[in-house]
């Protein structure tokens, strides 16, 4: 009895799950594996290997590659900070880098326009010192500089959260056997983190990889990335086929990349032991 | 706007699967109702018209708003709800009327449809051959907006988009027929060539351009252009007079090699259900007061000639609005293109923005 009524109590969310999670994916595969008139074919999968294609998905993985690598950087060394803050101070400044995330992302993309032009905020500050002005707007750089803003916090809470778990007493033990910190760091706390980078890792590269929003406002549609492509085919091109056979090579490469991150997650584990 | 775009476009995925379902109930209970259903773009009428619509007629308006034709068409294809009046632009309607979804509209009852301008019919022609299934709501052009504290010389050919000197300041138009209108113009060709030869030089001509594009944008180049950012933006007539409103030093051409004149029409889809009420819309909306409610909220051209009658002379002699004659003879239409070649326009677009 007790454990049917359990069973009740997901049935909102496997509402949610089949409508919103199920049947989309299901459509995605049927759309990519078909064809116009309806037989399956696997060309729209193949048709990553068209230069244009293969060039988007390229960039994309640059780009997402250089959001997480620049995240990491800002992210590890503030996370190791916090993590040996007192607990309220650490509290406040991890509030901080939460805040902005509850206000809406496009939001949030639109005042970093504003923040970035030519003629905007941050040219005007530089400006008053007689620097610039900097043609930041509608770049690459734009674009890295709006993805970081936007993923940053993926990186740093759940590095944070694993340095925050690290037990104490370990750290104590390696000076008591004659560590200096710089030992400690590299054979205690850096082993003892990697499982948060590597979600972090996770965290960032995985929607970057997708994200073509933040390439159209801040780069300026310069840049086409995978995600530009499979928008374009939906709503421009109306080949929902092409779109979703794209789509579908994006989540094996997203896949591929979660196996191997979970591969060396393991290893990180191991080091855990030693 | 494009980000509503955008937004949409997520949103999409979601509503094909409740779409059927939702949607279906909606139009039931809109087919006993006195109701219209009307689909157009946003921020794109006077939405008192509607109220003084609906108390004149009793006919209730179900007002709904879309971003692109494109937009448009996915959704009206969708069947989720059986919009009764679509206003949409030139070559969607073309296309529209080409693959069999348009009903023709009966004009001939309505009071007021003498008071749009023959000109602009005859315009209209060259997508709806005998003006049988659109009405034209609003016209404009598509020229370049500069800026004129940047921009030191006059402006009056579209030669001046692949001047190194403003590398990096220029804008283009971020949708695919409008960027290739501008080489298309200037090498003399029209801009509804199929002709591959020429598409692939239009197309090696924006290649050379790109590296002196600071961006592609389709709304926000307004702002860029009202912010001092960009030195100028291939843009449409309306958004460059926003523009100019909101900044002086701002002025708008529609360049010497001709260019797009574009028209956003009233049209009727057959899965229509309240075909009559739809007209009485279309014939209200010809109504000389409510015309000019609707240019002094949208501040288009309108194609009516009663309307434009009772602008003040400045309105009437203002060339962004309204183009000189001459100018205006070297404009096209757009036409639909046929779906392969379409595909192939598309095909250029991306490898363009691969680049």
């Amino acid at each position: 009895m007790n454990t049917n009524k359990r069973k009740l109590l997901t049935g909102p969310y496997l509402v949610w799950a089949v409508g919103f999670i199920i049947l989309p994916l299901l459509m995605i595969l049927y759309y990519g594996l078909t064809n116009d008139s309806g037989s399956f074919t696997l060309d729209n999968l193949l048709a990553i290997a068209d230069p244009i294609h293969a060039k988007a998905l390229w960039e994309s993985v640059l780009i997402a590659l250089g959001s997480t690598l620049i995240s990491l950087v800002i992210a590890y060394p503030l996370a190791y900070i916090l993590s040996n803050m007192g607990g309220n101070k650490s509290g406040t400044i991890i509030m901080l880098f939460m805040l902005p995330m509850w206000i809406n992302f496009l939001l949030r993309i639109m005042a970093l326009q504003m923040i970035l032009a030519n003629t905007g905020i941050l040219n005007a500050i530089l400006g008053f010192f007689g620097i610039g002005p900097l043609h930041i707007m509608y770049s690459k750089t734009a674009i890295l500089i709006g993805m970081v803003y936007e993923y940053l916090p993926f990186m740093i809470l759940p590095i944070y959260n694993v340095m925050c778990k690290i037990d104490r007493n370990v750290i104590d033990a390696a000076r008591d056997l004659g560590a200096d910190t710089k030992t400690v760091f590299m054979h205690v706390i850096m082993p003892l983190s990697l499982p948060g980078v590597l979600s972090g890792i996770i965290m960032v590269f995985i929607p970057g990889i997708s994200e073509f929003v933040i390439a159209d406002i801040l780069g300026g549609s310069k840049v086409l990335l995978i995600g530009n492509v499979i928008d374009q085919e939906f709503s421009l091109t109306n080949n929902w086929h092409l779109g979703s056979g794209l789509s579908i090579v994006l989540m094996i490469f997203i896949f591929i990349s979660m196996a191997i991150m979970n591969k060396y997650d393991k290893s990180g584990e191991g080091q855990m032991i030693w | 706007m494009k980000k509503y775009a955008i937004l949409a476009a997520a949103m999409a995925a979601c509503l094909t699967v409740t779409g059927c379902g939702a949607g279906q109930n909606e139009s039931a209970a809109a087919e006993d109702d006195n109701t219209l259903i009307v689909f157009n773009y946003g921020d794109y009428i006077e939405r008192s018209v509607l109220d003084m619509f609906e108390e004149e007629t009793g006919i209730k308006v179900k007002y709904e708003e879309y971003v692109t034709p494109e937009d448009m068409y996915t959704k009206y294809q969708s069947g989720a709800i059986n919009y009764d009046l679509i206003c949409t632009s030139d070559y969607m309607i073309e296309k529209m009327i080409l693959a069999g979804e348009l009903q023709k509209i009966d004009t001939s009852s309505m009071e007021n449809y003498d008071n749009l301008d023959p000109t602009y019919l005859d315009f209209c022609k060259s997508f709806d051959p005998n003006n049988e299934y659109a009405v034209p709501y609003f016209w404009g052009t598509v020229g370049i907006c500069y800026n004129t504290e940047m921009v030191g010389e006059e402006v009056d050919s579209w030669e001046i988009l692949w001047d190194e000197n403003y590398s990096d300041q220029l804008i283009m138009e971020n949708s695919m027929r409008d960027a290739f209108i501008v080489p298309l113009k200037l090498m003399g060709a029209s801009i509804n060539t199929v002709d591959k030869n020429e598409l692939l030089e239009a197309q090696q001509m924006l290649f050379d351009q790109k590296k002196l594009v600071m961006a592609y944008l389709v709304d926000e180049s307004r702002d860029a252009m009202i912010s001092g950012d960009a030195a100028m933006a291939v843009i449409y007539s309306g958004d460059a007079t926003a523009a100019m409103d909101a900044n002086e030093d701002l002025d708008y051409c529609v360049p010497k090699e001709g260019s797009n004149i574009w028209f956003d029409c009233w049209m009727i889809p057959k899965t229509a259900k309240h075909k009559e009420a739809a007209e009485k819309f279309i014939d209200f909306m010809n109504r000389v007061d409510v015309g000019l409610m609707n240019f002094d909220y949208i501040y288009y051209a309108t194609p009516n000639q009663a309307v434009y009658e009772e602008l003040d002379d400045e309105t009437k002699e203002d060339y962004t609005i309204f183009p000189d004659e001459e100018t205006l003879s070297k404009c096209e239409v757009y036409k639909y293109l046929g779906e392969e070649d379409e595909r192939y326009y598309n095909q250029l677009w991306k490898e363009l923005k691969s680049y």
